[in-house]
């Protein structure tokens, strides 16, 4: 019950966590049927339909359920404690996108079911994804799953923006934050921008289906194109609002295991922004083979290739932040380091796509396949390993266990490998992408063997970590402040896991990295920047909670109002809009107890303020 | 930084070797790496070349990051922490800058290509103009001034432009012949494509859907035959003539009558399906069922007859969600009737 109700941000992150992981190991077991029905051609494994249903889920679940959460859960349990704030700006909401993006999730993943899972990509390109061509209900629970799910990511993403503006310890200059609060700042104006347009496309293929509009119907006048666009104005930024955060906790990552600053910080910090501008003007390089003729994508294709520069910038700034050094190989920096060199390759295909001519073999091939999982596994992945961790102890009281974690991370880093790098050949021979088999005497053969050994590989070093964690939360708590003696930024000045309240007392900024620069000046703790005092704490609530089961019961009515049941009250129920009325009213109503009832919060008062948290 | 340098120079052979497998690397009839005509050269050639930037691009990388990882470990001895440096222009500069010129050298050779491969040869009188039209899950060519249709088998003649208009009837597809240039999207009525292909030598090239469509999308094949101007001239006339109807009255009728009213046979049949004319000596039937007949010999395949009653005995087993109905389940067509039409269109074969 009390995880039902909290607005504090750790936990938060813990429930992020849990069900970012539940919906990752969905994700993982989707993969492997995946390379099981791949593994030699002609296989019957599994019938086309079910393998496009199963590639539709995985690519969905895989970006919206089970890393965006998991960056979500990292956010949440740090970007509060490296800015030395005591909660997000907005508990309340920090609540209610958890909820939201838990229960669209849920009923995405409803769909298999009831009656057949979305089969049209994870990209549902109109006509395919028109009721003419998909007749099942998954494609709705694509539309109405995800938008419930997305509003949860656009309620966080605003949170974080307005945390990270107004709830900096005093000192703490924009300047002076920590690289994976600036990624996380920079990646939550991305999902200010990015996500309206999704949401818009959402709502559009919903109308088309449910209500029989013509948006990208040809013969009502609309455009199958048009959806492309709308897709990828959201999907290409999208890309980034997954990489930066990863970006992010390398940086924080090497630079505590070399003993080093960051190298070249502002320039980290003007590539960060730079990237995420570029990453908005690019999204028609998924539509080189749309036929937009050579002038865009010429354009494009330019626009695409320059993101290399400020992505290199980074590359480079990492190695020289471990030049000159003190490396410590822990498995949260090996993570870290086998993030450099496979992110490179997964950038430098990147570049070679934006070439659109070339890309006009690349396109809707295994190259493809390859380059985006070098870029989402060996990026965004191993990032969030890496993170995960670093930050354990933080979060937990606990270190994970070394060895396990190295075992955990070669099998990860071999599988991953061997699975992706000989896609790019796959490809370039002439394996199209989204197959559900493949004729024998191709080439394509030997290749796809080995790939589906190194996915089960992966899948080995992912239960590898699950163990990690189950002996790992079996040990007595209790770790220091800094276990890795060496942290620098102002996390790492509180005790692990952290009170309630975060900071005892707000500490005082002076400087970039401004806990290493007290250690170094001989201080054991952060100078407080205000009196020890009462510190006033949000009130738990339920209220987020049942607005999202709302918002989840009016999606499922909403889905299900032209169908016929044969059952005279569920007919009722659902095509006269009752379920939709309720769910909404459910939600609303909420918001309107929640409006109505002044809830002023309840204060710690200093001699409850025990244990051993930052003292004067 | 001189002893990199040697790194680099041994590492040179090992990019040629590279360059060498590149170009062995799969089917010459199916190979992206393997072009047969000049837009797929061309591709090629951009390939080639993004590759070996990005390929510089990672040896320097990985070079600096082994040297850093091997060269900086902490040793037990090390208790002082090391000097803070706060960036270096300079560096940080020469990292900005030398990828911009990268991008540059391959921004150039892009855009040129960009314009050469969207150039629309539709009215230029000497190219050969075709109208690719998609349908799940097979592909329709139509040669305006020939008045010609055809299913699957797209002929046409070396070293001339192909000049393509294409367009679908349902679902997004994408027209792909890897060993001839790149793919381009059928986009729905309005929103039509342009582009053109060359072949330079004689030889079926395969062809595939790239764009997910349905459940078939992976076995949405076709098959280009690149013939001599004669033997495309040949064609020509051959597709036009007359095909004789089949001889036993009883079976003609179910032929006409079940299968006439979308297939066209010669000058007869409808063209909601695909046009059967010659399907006697085509390289598959239904794009994935390979005939002994066709010229693919190096891969085994079966006679033309047997894989026409694998299809029509059951259509959707072999190509599910087609729109064929099945001639057994829902047309009532016997065993016997099914060999005997089987039999039929295994010798409707066209000389050219």
């Amino acid at each position: 019950m009390d995880w039902l109700t909290t607005v504090d941000h750790k936990k938060i992150a813990t429930l992020y966590l849990i069900a970012g992981g539940f919906f990752f190991g969905i994700g993982g077991i989707e993969a492997l049927l995946i390379r099981v029905q791949l593994w030699k051609p002609m296989n019957t494994f599994l019938n086309a339909q079910q393998f496009n249903e199963l590639i539709t889920m995985h690519g969905t679940t895989m970006i919206f359920l089970g890393v965006m959460p998991i960056i979500f859960a990292i956010m949440n349990a740090v970007i509060p404690l490296q800015i030395g704030a005591r909660d997000v700006a907005f508990p309340f909401l920090n609540s209610l996108g958890f909820w939201t993006f838990l229960f669209g999730g849920l009923l995405l993943n409803l769909s298999w079911f009831m009656g057949g899972a979305p089969d049209g990509g994870w990209t549902a390109y109109a006509p395919l994804s028109s009721t003419t061509y998909s007749t099942t209900h998954g494609v709705d629970f694509y539309t109405i799953g995800l938008q419930i799910a997305g509003l949860g990511t656009l309620i966080g993403g605003i949170n974080f923006l307005a945390t990270i503006i107004t709830m900096r310890a005093p000192g703490m200059s924009f300047m002076r934050m920590p690289m994976f609060t600036w990624t996380t700042f920079v990646t939550s104006a991305m999902i200010l921008f990015a996500f309206p347009a999704i949401t818009v496309g959402l709502v559009l293929l919903s109308f088309d289906r449910i209500l029989g509009a013509n948006f990208f119907n040809v013969e009502g006048g609309g455009n199958p194109v048009l959806w492309q666009h709308i897709f990828w104005i959201f999907g290409h930024p999208e890309v980034y609002i997954l990489i930066l955060p990863a970006f992010g906790i390398i940086s924080e990552v090497v630079s505590t295991f070399s003993r080093k600053r960051l190298f070249g910080y502002s320039s980290m910090v003007f590539a960060t922004i730079l990237i995420a501008f570029l990453g908005f003007m690019v999204w028609a390089h998924h539509m080189f083979t749309t036929g937009m003729g050579p002038v865009a994508n010429a354009l494009f294709a330019i626009a695409t290739m320059l993101i290399a520069v400020p992505t290199g910038i980074k590359i480079f700034n990492w190695l020289f932040t471990m030049w000159g050094g003190q490396i410590t190989f822990n498995t949260a920096n090996l993570f870290a380091v086998g993030f450099i060199p496979t992110f490179v390759m997964g950038g430098v295909t990147g570049v070679m796509l934006g070439s659109a001519p070339a890309d006009y073999q690349f396109h809707d091939t295994y190259f493809v396949v390859a380059h985006f999982h070098y870029v989402i596994v060996g990026g965004l992945v191993l990032g969030l390993f890496s993170g995960l961790h670093y930050w354990w102890p933080k979060m937990f009281g606990r270190v994970l266990n070394e060895t396990l974690g190295k075992i955990e991370f070669w099998t990860f880093i071999i599988g991953f490998h061997l699975t992706f790098f000989l896609q790019h050949f796959l490809g370039l021979i002439g394996m199209q992408r989204r197959v559900y088999t493949y004729l024998p005497n191709q080439g394509f053969d030997m290749m796809n063997v080995l790939s589906t050994i190194g996915a089960f590989l992966m899948g080995v070093g992912v239960i590898v970590f699950l163990i990690n964690i189950y002996i790992t939360a079996r040990q007595p708590a209790g770790v220091e402040n800094d276990p890795w003696e060496d942290g620098r930024t102002l996390e790492w000045s509180i005790p692990s896991p952290p009170p309630e309240y975060n900071f005892k007392q707000l500490p005082l900024v002076r400087g970039l990295d401004a806990y290493w620069k007290e250690k170094m000046a001989g201080h054991k703790e952060m100078t407080p920047a205000e009196p020890v005092g009462p510190i006033h704490m949000p009130s738990p609530t339920i209220i987020p909670f049942v607005m999202s089961v709302g918002l989840f019961i009016a999606g499922l009515g909403f889905m299900f109002t032209t169908d016929d049941f044969g059952n005279s009250f569920l007919n009722f129920m659902f095509n006269k809009y009752i379920v939709v009325i309720i769910g909404l009213g459910i939600t609303f109503g909420s918001m309107i107890v929640h409006s109505l009832n002044d809830d002023p919060g309840w204060h710690i008062e200093p001699e409850e303020q025990g244990g051993k948290g930052v003292e004067a | 930084m001189m002893k990199r340098w040697k790194a680099g120079k041994r590492l040179v052979p090992l990019f040629v070797g590279l360059m060498f497998l590149l170009s062995a690397c799969g089917r010459e009839d199916l190979s992206a790496l393997r072009p047969q005509g000049p837009v797929a050269q061309g591709q090629f050639d951009l390939m080639k070349l993004a590759i070996t930037i990005m390929l510089s691009v990672l040896v320097i990388v990985f070079g600096i990051a082994a040297y850093v990882l091997i060269k900086f470990r902490r040793k037990p001895g090390d208790k002082e922490m090391p000097k803070q440096v706060e960036g270096n222009h300079l560096l940080e500069i020469i990292w900005t800058g030398i990828p911009l010129i990268l991008v540059l050298i391959l921004a150039i050779a892009t855009v040129q290509k960009v314009f050469a491969y969207g150039e629309n040869y539709w009215e230029d009188k000497d190219a050969i103009r075709v109208k690719v039209t998609s349908h799940l899950f097979w592909w329709e060519f139509h040669y305006p001034d020939y008045d010609i249709t055809t299913a699957q088998d797209l002929i046409i003649p070396t070293n001339k432009k192909i000049a393509f208009q294409l367009k679908t009837a349902d679902v997004i597809h994408s027209f792909w012949v890897p060993s001839l240039g790149g793919k381009t999207d059928t986009n729905t009525e309005g929103t039509i494509n342009t582009a053109w292909l060359e072949a330079e030598k004689e030889g079926v090239y395969l062809g595939k859907c790239a764009e997910l469509c349905g459940p078939s999308h992976a076995l949405m094949e076709f098959k280009v035959k690149a013939v001599s101007e004669e033997a495309f001239e040949n064609w020509i006339t051959a597709i036009k003539q007359p095909v004789e109807p089949i001889q036993d009255p009883a079976l003609a009728e179910v032929f006409k009558t079940q299968c006439l009213s979308c297939h066209a046979v010669g000058d007869q049949g409808g063209p909601m399906g695909p046009n059967l004319t010659g399907i006697g000596n085509r390289e598959t039937v239904a794009g994935i069922l390979i005939n002994e007949e066709g010229s693919n010999k190096p891969f085994p395949g079966k006679p033309v007859k047997d894989n026409l009653i694998e299809w029509m005995n059951d259509p959707q087993a072999i190509k599910p969600g087609n729109l064929m109905p099945s001639p057994k389940e829902d047309l009532g067509l016997t065993d016997e009737e099914i060999e005997g039409i089987a039999e039929y269109l295994a010798n409707v074969k066209l000389q050219y």
